[in-house]
């Protein structure tokens, strides 16, 4: 199972269960090992249990003591965020009178920031700018990264070992070293402040090309075997045969490079330059003004809130894939 | 090719002797044309800047078009600047400070969160995990007001205990200022690395934790004998990649500060250096690739010293 790779426990061995069933042999000596354990249960018991009722109680406790604990880290965790709702909809008098809400005079609550954003500032069109960048890199990310790993995986050919070394060693390299260069790149073939900039040069994901060789290897050689026999051509044994086996996976990196993608700032700010050219971020760091207090504060938390909204719906779309996506990872190592 | 291969392509030519050649070579280029979109942009987007931003940490730029070699100049200017120190000597103290305090938070998160007590675990992974989806230039928007005197929330609930706390201007003061950004990242990480652990936490060995009960084995010497060696990999990976993401903070300071690098330069960091290089004020992005390279050497060095580190004591 731990070899198994991408997918749930609980996923494998639904999906696994029939292929190795157990034989008759098989399934009498667990039972016999079953019952030797019943037995031996029943003839040794704990020494000296402490009585039940006392037990419970002290059970109870500590889990009430645990719940308690875990419920204000996670409160601590999560109050910048129902603080974050809170000041969006305060008008500018009680944004710095009141920490939360003015609970005396709820009447002031006033969605007028949500409104000036879109009217006074072009936010529908940076929530375009970065709806459309992100989910075109992404589709093209997950695609060649898919692609590519199942080659890598399940595939000897030439110049393999090659490209994999090639590919090892620019990740041990921070991506900060070729942003002079790349800027450079864009500047020479006239990409600055424009959309392919963000998405192209981005779509080259070695960490995502190794993702999928890793969940690639799960798919079992037999099966692309057997699709070749009844003549399945190489990119639909891709297409209908390999990504359904890792669909786990590519949720996990859909979300993973979205996220990326959504919150990145460096390189947008670089090469993108006009107003009507900016991703979310960049639009929002430029809402900050010299000197700062003429900062539309209302305005930046409002922002902030519409800006993290798609990736939290994307998250909970995702969540399953994702969780055990980065688990099973890690565990490999 | 291997034998398998060959089986299959024979097996083929009897299937289907007419369409056999091309179904041959469908299938021998099938891995290239898999791997080619990727390696031509790959090439283009990223080996050749790479490459090329070794070559172009030799020349001066004072602009795009007007270059001039210096050779290792660009180097020396660096390495001898005060303020590059100051960076690197800031960036190593953020690392130190949040790796410190982020994994063993984690890894303590991930225990209580792993006992079987606990009930609606998915609510609270994602309580805790939640704050790793917003992004660093959000974060920082967030804190700025978060982290205001008197009116923020940390000034509330400080000045709720002692009330002179609450006049803290935390991003106009360097000490302050340099633990907000801790705090923030803290804050962005600690889900995250819990997810981890807790995977890990949940293969570890039940048959290892009953031995060692049987043994009388307390709850540290549990933790210490069998809990700590089996997610090893895990803490370790943990740590490298806390390190390295450390080293690459910029946004969080950026945006935090009304001055980009904070009060006294609290905020300055090696790619906060390398940005302001290369694409504010002098825009030498000569100069910044050097500074790119510093960086990598820099990380590479102390990510190979901790592995190094945690093979050592897998030996002992």
């Amino acid at each position: 199972m731990k070899d198994g790779g991408v997918r749930e426990p609980s996923d494998l061995s639904r999906d696994e269960r029939p292929k190795n069933a157990l034989s008759a042999r098989d399934t009498e000596t667990l039972l016999r090992m079953r019952t030797a354990e019943a037995t031996l249960d029943y003839r040794t018991p704990p020494q000296a249990p402490p009585p039940r009722a006392a037990r419970d109680v002290a059970g109870a406790l500590k889990t009430t003591f645990l719940h308690f604990v875990l419920i204000v880290l996670a409160v601590v965790c999560f109050v910048p965020f129902v603080w974050l709702v809170c000041a969006s909809f305060k008008d500018n008098s009680d944004f710095f009178n009141s920490t939360f809400l003015p609970w005396g005079h709820l009447h002031t609550l006033t969605n007028d920031h949500y409104e000036r954003l879109f009217t006074r500032k072009p936010f529908a069109t940076w929530m375009v700018n970065s709806l459309l960048i992100t989910s075109l890199h992404t589709a093209i990310v997950v695609t060649l990264s898919s692609l590519g790993g199942f080659a890598l995986a399940k595939y000897r050919f030439r110049g393999r070992r090659v490209l994999m070394g090639v590919m090892l060693l620019t990740m041990l390299l921070p991506s900060q070293v070729m942003l002079p260069s790349a800027w450079l790149l864009m500047y020479e073939i006239g990409w600055l402040n424009s959309y392919k900039a963000v998405i192209i040069p981005g779509a080259v994901s070695v960490f995502g090309m190794f993702l999928f060789m890793q969940a690639m290897r799960a798919v079992p050689d037999e099966l692309l075997q057997a699709g070749r026999v009844d003549g399945c051509s190489e990119v639909r044994l891709w297409w209908e045969v390999a990504l359904p086996i890792v669909r786990p996976m590519i949720g996990a990196y859909t979300l993973l490079s979205f996220m990326g993608t959504w919150n990145s700032f460096l390189w947008p700010q670089v090469v993108l330059q006009s107003a009507d050219k900016y991703t979310l971020p960049i639009a929002l760091s430029n809402l900050i003004g010299l000197p700062t207090h003429d900062t539309p504060y209302g305005m930046l938390m409002a922002g902030t809130l519409l800006s993290i909204l798609p990736v939290v719906v994307l998250f909970f779309v995702l969540q399953r894939d994702f969780i055990s996506g980065l688990a099973s990872g890690a565990v490999k190592g | 090719m291997t034998g398998t291969e060959d089986a299959i392509e024979a097996r083929m030519v009897r299937v289907a002797p007419r369409a056999s050649r091309r179904w041959a070579l469908q299938a021998r280029l099938a891995p290239y044309l898999f791997v080619a979109p990727f390696v031509v942009l790959f090439c283009v987007f990223m080996l050749w800047p790479m490459v090329n931003s070794m070559w172009m940490s030799t020349w001066k730029y004072a602009n795009p078009r007007t270059n001039q070699y210096v050779g290792a100049g660009n180097y020396k200017y660096i390495l001898t600047d005060k303020v590059f120190w100051y960076a690197v000597g800031n960036t190593v103290m953020f690392t130190i400070l949040i790796v410190g305090l982020q994994v063993p938070a984690s890894l303590g998160l991930a225990m209580l969160l792993n006992s079987k007590r606990v009930k609606f675990r998915g609510l609270f992974r994602f309580a805790f995990f939640s704050s790793h989806l917003v992004g660093h230039v959000f974060v920082a928007v967030i804190f700025r007001l978060i982290l205001r005197p008197r009116t923020g929330l940390m000034a509330g609930a400080l000045g709720s205990i002692y009330a002179p706390w609450a006049e803290i201007n935390w991003t106009e003061n360097p000490v302050f200022g340099r633990l907000a950004i801790v705090l923030a990242v803290f804050w962005i990480n600690i889900g995250w690395g819990m997810i981890y652990f807790l995977a890990a936490l949940q293969s570890v060995d039940r048959e290892l934790y009953e031995a060692a009960e049987v043994d009388g084995a307390g709850r540290w010497a549990r933790f210490r004998n069998v809990t700590l060696p089996s997610i090893k990999p895990v803490v370790v990976f943990m740590v490298v990649v806390c390190t390295i993401g450390c080293f690459q903070i910029f946004e969080l300071p950026y945006m935090l500060f009304d001055n980009g690098t904070g009060p006294g330069m609290a905020g300055m960091t090696v790619v906060m250096y390398l940005y302001m290089m290369g694409f504010e004020g002098v825009g030498d992005i000569g100069a910044a690739s050097a500074v790119g390279w510093i960086l990598a050497c820099l990380i590479f060095g102390v990510a190979m010293v901790q592995v190094r580190i945690a093979r050592g004591k897998d030996d002992g």
